[in-house]
């Protein structure tokens, strides 16, 4: 994979926790912890997970808009992990994200056109009258009526104002898009043109994208690759249809089986595997492979080794796994029953009568506060 | 007699840009142990409607008749109506955070609805309620988790605590707004699990509120398609997912993203929504439809009788009977209809 336009090593990026009256930190959140991974030139590399999972944390840290805590990230050949803010600028050229929010990511006291037209006064490219033009020139590429240039973002519809953030982010023709989210707030209907658009774009424009999602046929839907992320790492990362198709870590079997099928029949016959418990903390991540303690499939070695992502079974190189006991086509989940030794156990098992009985891990609520082993007795006065 | 029954109900909302027609003449009927999922995009009125029904909508003009056992919950007073909502018709809404109180204990507020509806009960024994309904919706360690604050539980554990409080009185009937929006879906399957279960168990009623026909289709026994506070088809869920009628419907499931099936180009609906202030003429969806012709500008279609079953009815101007709409479709749009 030579032809790579962006590639990350090993990229970290932890948070501190501050907690007690001094604010002292010495717990770190871990929000992306050691993702590796390449997307070639024109191509659109989708990343689901859960919420919590590190998929915006690490879409900021590819466009900088975080600091690294550690790894390297190569754009067009060049090392832009350790880039100070001055050195940044030329790259926002060349690397711009789209949000999910349409309301919230536009100023409501601009008009469109000095919204769109900012890139161009930032970077100095475009004034004037050949700034005006240019700007009319994107909104009529996103479907926009120049016409409309001196309105405000109030007078638009939500998919009207996702079109213009994509406008905004196509002003300086960019090599690269990161769309976080970008039609989780739209209706059906619309999410679709926006799609449509997007898929468009890329044809006309040869973009590469970056399409950060949770929802999984849409992710299905546009992308040529799919990464998998959980608790801050790539769990699997494969072409769209084959991690579709054969899904191979346990996690991205349930998540499969959760999505619902607009489709009665088809749903009635699906086999869901539910897992059971909450994301643990990120705070205190669980040792060796993070899922373990929701994994229908964990055994001894899954609590004191983390995984690799590599090829399994005969997957070819381009579709890894995470999992030291992958699944195989054709297995049934449902019926799988973890077989972690008693020394291995983290908590009780669960008393709510959860289906597979496995200890779940309920470490959540305020971050840095990890369940407190014995119950705690605080009564109301 | 169904459960609830909802008829021509209409609300609308005077604001400073002129009158929000939210609701227009839609009814609805959901019987025991049944699960009536409404879909529809935002603005649909959708939730407007429901809200309506349990005296949620205030400073709204509303018409029509919501009968609840027989009884017209739009002519009860507030008294009358506190001791139903609640009580016998228990509700979930789409964000858990927003609607529990961050400053007490999950418990607590448990055991304060017990005793708002049954103010005799001894302390211990809701109590212990409250632990068996935490219990019920999959809260592991409910004995200790009884006494965390809201922030304390995660988005999942939060929206089962809300199912939980809202089953707390065994409700004959309950409305879930979006119980699932705010979730993942691995979380949502497991909410969906706790609410299905608790029908088969308790035969409780559901009226289920989303715009995500794939939770329709897990869940629903009835489906109600509403567009700008209309009902624009209503009928078995099969009949919505594979013998809809109504443009409006076809244009929603095509332009979803096949679930398993070859990427190609997204159908979607063009145009946008109306306003509700200034809702075009005749049919609310002309605007948008592939199939529009004149007389749809200018008279609005009732929602009549198609060929499905009893309750398969659909409010647009095509021709009723299976040929000649498979007929029309196939000249429009030049394809087979999915098998």
């Amino acid at each position: 994979m030579s032809d790579a336009l962006l590639s990350l090593t090993d990229v970290v990026k932890y948070f501190p926790v501050q907690t007690g009256h001094l604010r002292r930190s010495r717990d770190m959140v871990h929000a992306v912890d050691g993702v590796s991974f390449e997307v070639r030139r024109g191509e659109t590399l989708g990343l689901v997970g859960e919420t919590g999972c590190g998929k915006s944390t690490l879409a900021r840290c590819i466009s900088r808009l975080f600091e690294l805590t550690s790894g390297q990230i190569i754009f067009d050949g060049r090392d832009i992990s350790r880039l100070r803010p001055r050195q940044l600028r030329p790259l926002r050229r060349e690397m711009q994200m789209i949000f999910q929010d349409p309301y919230g990511s536009l100023n409501p006291k601009r008009r469109v056109g000095s919204i769109i037209g900012d890139p161009f006064a930032i970077h100095g490219t475009a004034s004037g009258a050949e700034r005006k033009r240019r700007v009319q020139e994107a909104m009529e590429l996103v479907g926009l009526n120049p016409e409309h240039y001196n309105r405000f973002p109030s007078e638009f519809s939500g998919g009207q104002r996702q079109r213009i953030g994509v406008a905004r982010a196509l002003a300086l023709r960019p090599k690269l898009i990161i769309c976080d989210e970008p039609v989780s707030a739209l209706d059906v209907s619309i999410q679709a043109q926006i799609i449509n658009l997007l898929s468009d774009l890329q044809d006309q424009l040869d973009l590469t994208y970056v399409f950060i999602a949770h929802d999984l046929s849409v992710v299905r839907h546009v992308s040529d690759r799919v990464a998998l992320m959980y608790l801050g790492k790539v769990v699997e990362i494969a072409p769209a249809e084959e991690l579709y198709q054969h899904p191979r870590h346990p996690y991205a079997n349930a998540l499969l089986s959760a999505v619902p099928i607009p489709d009665p029949i088809a749903a009635a016959k699906r086999e869901r595997i539910v897992l059971v418990g909450d994301v643990p903390s990120p705070v205190h991540p669980p040792s060796g492979c993070n899922f373990h303690p929701r994994c229908p499939k964990a055994q001894d070695r899954c609590v004191v080794e983390e995984p690799s992502l590599l090829p399994r079974f005969d997957d070819d190189e381009l579709h890894a796994t995470a999992c030291h006991f992958p699944v195989a086509d054709g297995e049934d989940l449902s019926e799988a029953r973890p077989a972690i030794g008693v020394e291995h156990r983290i908590v009780e098992p669960d008393t709510a009568g959860a289906p597979t009985g496995l200890g779940v891990s309920v470490a959540h609520g305020s971050p840095g506060s990890p369940e407190s082993p014995e119950p705690v007795e605080r009564r109301r006065s | 007699m169904a459960l609830l029954e909802v008829k021509d109900l209409y609300v609308s909302f005077s604001t400073m840009d002129g009158v929000v027609q939210a609701v227009r003449g839609v009814s609805f009927s959901v019987d025991r142990g049944q699960t009536l999922g409404i879909v529809g995009e935002s603005g649909s009125g959708k939730s407007v409607a429901t809200q309506t029904v349990t005296g949620l909508t205030r400073g709204a003009k509303i018409s029509g008749q919501a009968l609840f056992e027989g009884k017209d919950l739009l002519t009860m007073t507030q008294k009358e109506l506190r001791s139903v909502r609640g009580a016998k018709i228990g509700m979930i809404f789409q964000d858990p955070l927003s609607s529990l109180h961050p400053y007490y204990r999950i418990g607590w507020q448990i055991v304060e609805m017990i005793h708002a509806h049954e103010p005799g009960t001894p302390k211990a024994k809701a109590r212990a309620r409250a632990v068996d309904l935490l219990r019920l919706v999959g809260i592991p360690q409910p004995e200790r988790r009884i006494d965390d604050y809201p922030h304390q539980f995660s988005g999942g554990m939060r929206q089962r605590a809300m199912i939980a409080m809202a089953m707390s009185l065994n409700p004959v009937l309950l409305i879930a707004d979006e119980p699932t929006t705010a979730l993942d879906v691995t979380v949502q399957a497991q909410v969906l699990r706790v609410i299905e279960r608790l029908q088969t168990e308790f035969g409780t009623a559901v009226i289920l509120i989303t715009h995500d026909l794939g939770v329709i289709a897990e869940v629903a026994d009835d489906v109600v398609v509403m567009y700008a506070g209309a009902a624009m088809e209503s009928g078995a869920r099969d009949e919505i997912f594979y013998e809809y009628h109504h443009p409006y419907t076809e244009g929603l499931l095509r332009s979803l993203p096949a679930y398993g099936e070859e990427r190609e180009r997204l159908r979607p609906i063009p145009g946008q929504p109306p306003s509700l202030i200034r809702l075009p003429s005749g049919c609310p969806f002309h605007p948008r439809c592939p199939y529009v012709f004149d007389r749809c500008r200018s008279e609005t279609p009732p929602l009549d009788p198609t060929w499905g079953g009893p309750g398969h009815r659909s409010a647009c101007w095509l021709p009723h009977t299976k040929a000649e709409r498979e007929a029309v479709r196939d000249r429009v749009i030049g394809e087979a209809v999915p098998s």
